[in-house]
């Protein structure tokens, strides 16, 4: 047991270290990746909690893609940090004094020994044959399979509100567009005219 | 051996540590993202935790949701921030002000 103290310890400590600098780091891109090392280190304290198959969505679909997003983003955009950071040392004592408070009175309540190992004594670990995923599994697709579904209808509307957002449309490209060539009405595209007929001279 | 009690303040930390961000870093946007997704990664740490001293997987179900939404939430911010850029010509919250009455 002592050894899994030790590894929470260290990973935690990590863990906070991270977290801090990615608030206070001056370059964006140093951000996203103290916030990409704070992803890893999450993704091992998972794994001491026996959520094997959540730390390792952890690191392929958060840092894989939404932190490798982050990182384009802040990389395509030509940033000037300079005034971004104007107002760091004018705020920097109320958010401490803010954050300080609710740390306080969190750990006030957590620590109190409601949460301790008398009231929460931990399961005994699983057996070697357990797979967290196949568990995960059965839950998701048997009783909570409606919010699973919506949870795919919710990942179909951010894709298409993203690509709603930034497409754009090059001007002076001739394209066709088959609905409106569909569309079309005779009345549009032909018109009658009365015409006397030449008169030979 | 480590208690429920650990990890519940480790969230606390670090909702606090997102908190503090938010307030020191108000007008970088994309830090302001970063610090609502550290925001979630606490809260994901608290169910995780109790799905591990309870027993069950519940816990574990709702973080799959959870990390499902936070995902689709960084991509249509991100995508907001591109478009912002893209008219704005900077990230400055302060400069999105042209809806001022």
């Amino acid at each position: 047991m002592g050894f899994e103290k030790f590894l929470f310890y260290l990973f935690a400590a990590i863990l906070v270290f991270a977290a801090a600098r990615v608030i206070t780091v001056r370059n964006p891109v140093h951000a996203v990746l103290f916030l990409v090392l704070a992803f890893f280190n999450s993704a091992v304290l998972w794994m001491l909690l026996e959520a094997e198959f959540l730390a390792i969505v952890l690191v392929l679909v958060y840092v894989g893609a939404v932190m490798v997003l982050f990182l384009f983003v802040v990389m395509m955009l030509d940033i000037n940090v300079a005034p971004l950071r104007e107002g760091f040392i004018k705020y920097l004592p109320v958010g401490v004094a803010v954050a300080l408070v609710i740390v306080i009175e969190m750990v006030l309540v957590l620590g109190s020994g409601f949460f301790d190992s008398v009231q929460f004594a931990g399961p005994p670990p699983h057996p070697a044959d357990y797979s967290n995923t196949k568990a995960l599994g059965t839950l998701l697709y048997t009783e909570y399979l409606y919010p699973f579904e919506i949870a795919a209808v919710i990942l179909l509307v951010a894709m298409v509100a993203a690509i709603t957002l930034t497409l754009r449309r090059r001007e002076g490209v001739k394209q066709q567009d088959p609905s409106r060539q569909v569309r079309v009405r005779r009345q549009d595209r032909v018109r009658l005219v009365k015409m006397d007929p030449d008169k030979r001279a | 051996m480590i208690t429920l009690s650990d990890y519940l303040i480790l969230g606390a930390v670090l909702f606090c540590l997102s908190v503090a961000g938010i307030f020191i870093n108000r007008k970088n946007v994309i830090i302001l993202l970063m610090s609502i997704e550290l925001m979630l990664l606490a809260v994901n740490f608290n169910f995780i935790a109790f799905s591990r001293y309870q027993g069950n997987e519940i816990g574990q179900v709702f973080v799959f949701f959870i990390l499902t939404v936070a995902a689709a939430e960084a991509a249509i911010g991100l995508a907001i921030l591109v478009v912002l850029f893209r008219n704005r010509g900077t990230i400055n919250v302060s400069d999105l002000d042209t809806m001022k009455g």
